[in-house]
């Protein structure tokens, strides 16, 4: 009896450890997918290189990059590399996002504001980022002020846009409904034109730190004595290609890293949307 | 007391002005529960509107116990073809757009009441999204209701709905209006909607020309069911579309 009731438990968890394990495999399985694109390439990368199909002084393989890295590494370089140029699209993004956002819904609002501003900001879009160059470091110098600066006007760009168009585009007839509750001004903000434009901001905001590290690197190759992009120039003086590849890689990682945190961060205010990307989603967790 | 007098509405362009209602008058009293027929265009809608503040009438006036109403007011609850709900709100805070000056307690109180009057308890955490379309329209009936309103106005609640759903959302509200003791004023284009749920049909007919014909108010003789339903339709059919009006004058 004992005997029989023993082998019922044991069967029990036995049998749903088994659940839980092909569960988190196929997962895992799935999340793998990912990586294939990126292996391949690197064994591409590192067969060109090693058979000498592409001579290795331009394209050393993956091996020697890794070993470039490594070296940094050990010597605590390329973690207060890294930072440095996080550090700069963090203060870029933090002050064009903020200027963005605040214009973006102000003139999205405001039909006066919208033309007392917006005619002068689509002027200035059109101006070629990098010919604000000369302008900022003639104004901020060649330090952090005149990189960050630069940073904040590519993130401004998209944000803003994304923002007016976001609330001009929102439901006449949910304003209605707003009319007809008899919600305030500040009320129809708080509960209608925020909440409705937040995934217009989102698309605002990660299009806008895409950007940034576009333009941090300009920044960075414009003159930097710290920073991912001062390695890439380090490595184009001394010859070494393994550093820019390396360094290149790194941008990608870190530039993927942060998109995918903004993008985690606004999940839970996006939980009311029913796309396409929810409803994959919902049956991937299920 | 709801009284509309004189209204009219003239929309203007810059080449043309139309005439979409002209010289409507009529008095709906309290706790009556009536419907507003027509062909599309014929202004219906407009003149719902109207009445909750949502539009201006180009002269005349309609007033809710004796004030003339200009703006939205929370006496004056609507409700409209489609749910309109707030798709980043959930149920209880769509709700709560009504009431939003109440206190936190106020609120939570009354939204719960009103969910079970309209039948739907337990969902407050539901977003949009995941309800039904006959749920989603009683979540509309919620919002209009929460706010206690003197006259309830629904803008065809039903069209968009299936047919089952319909007649249980008609029997439904007929039962609100029994038990809340509102004034409901609804507009819809399908006769039998109007006969299943009002005691009164107004028929507007449309302005052509700037010209009116009458517009016809039928009282439904109570109880129901002594009056064949078929021939009433048939009636109305008549008239919206101008047939046999002697027959009609001779009828009322």
């Amino acid at each position: 009896m004992n005997i029989i009731l023993n082998n019922k438990h044991l069967k029990l968890p036995f049998k749903s450890f088994n659940v839980l394990h092909t569960k988190i495999f196929t997962k895992l399985l799935q999340n793998s997918v990912c990586a294939i694109l990126p292996l391949t390439i690197i064994f591409i990368w590192h067969f060109l290189s090693v058979n000498e199909i592409v001579r290795s002084n331009l394209l050393p393989p993956p091996s020697e990059v890794v070993n470039e890295i490594l070296i940094l590494t050990n010597d605590g370089e390329l973690f207060s590399h890294i930072l440095i140029t996080l550090n700069r699209v963090f203060n870029g993004f933090i002050l064009g996002g903020i200027l963005a956002s605040v214009l973006g819904v102000i003139t999205g609002i405001s039909p006066t504001l919208r033309n007392l501003f917006d005619p002068t900001i689509q002027a200035l879009k059109a101006v070629p980022s990098l010919a604000w160059v000369p302008l900022f470091i003639l104004w901020f110098g060649i330090f952090e002020n005149s990189k960050v600066a630069l940073i904040s006007v590519g993130v401004f760009f998209p944000i803003y846009l994304n923002l007016m168009m976001g609330i001009r585009q929102i439901d006449k007839k949910i304003i209605e409904v707003a009319h007809i509750n008899n919600l305030n001004h500040f009320q129809t903000i708080r509960w209608v034109l925020i909440p409705g434009i937040i995934p217009e901001w989102i698309t605002g905001l990660r299009s806008g730190l895409a950007l940034g590290w576009m333009f941090v690197i300009a920044a960075e190759l414009m003159g930097a004595s710290e920073g991912l992009g001062y390695l890439m120039i380090d490595g184009q003086m001394t010859g070494r290609p393994a550093l820019i590849i390396g360094a290149l890689i790194l941008f990608a990682i870190v530039g993927k890293l942060t998109d995918q945190l903004i993008y985690f961060l606004s999940k839970p205010f996006l939980k009311w949307k029913s796309s396409l990307n929810n409803m994959q989603e919902e049956e991937y967790n299920a | 007391m709801l009284n509309i007098k004189n209204v009219c509405k003239i929309y203007k362009n810059k080449d043309y002005s139309q005439n979409v209602l002209k010289d409507i008058n009529l008095c709906i009293e309290d706790q009556e529960i009536i419907s507003l027929v027509g062909q599309s265009g014929c202004g219906k809608s407009t003149l719902l509107r109207i009445i909750a503040g949502l539009e201006k009438a180009s002269s005349g006036y309609v007033e809710l116990n004796k004030n003339i109403i200009n703006k939205p007011s929370s006496n004056i609850g609507m409700v409209f073809q489609d749910a309109r709900l707030m798709p980043w709100l959930n149920v209880y805070d769509n709700i709560k757009l009504s009431i939003l000056n109440d206190d936190k307690e106020t609120q939570r109180y009354k939204i719960n009441e009103t969910l079970k009057k309209v039948g739907l308890e337990d969902i407050g955490n539901l977003w949009p999204k995941q309800l039904s379309g006959g749920m989603a329209q009683r979540v509309a009936i919620a919002r209009a209701l929460v706010q206690q309103p003197q006259v309830l106005l629904l803008d065809e609640p039903f069209s968009a709905l299936d047919s089952f759903t319909k007649s249980n959302l008609q029997d439904h509200v007929r039962h609100l209006w029994s038990s809340l003791k509102i004034t409901i004023v609804m507009v819809t284009h399908d006769i039998n909607e109007a006969t299943a749920i009002s005691d009164r049909v107004l028929i507007l007919n449309k302005v052509l020309d700037n010209k009116i014909t009458k517009n016809h108010i039928v009282k439904i003789n109570k109880p129901r069911s002594s009056f064949p339903k078929n021939e009433y339709n048939e009636l109305i059919n008549n008239i919206i579309f101008n047939k046999n009006s002697n027959q009609f004058n001779a009828l009322i």
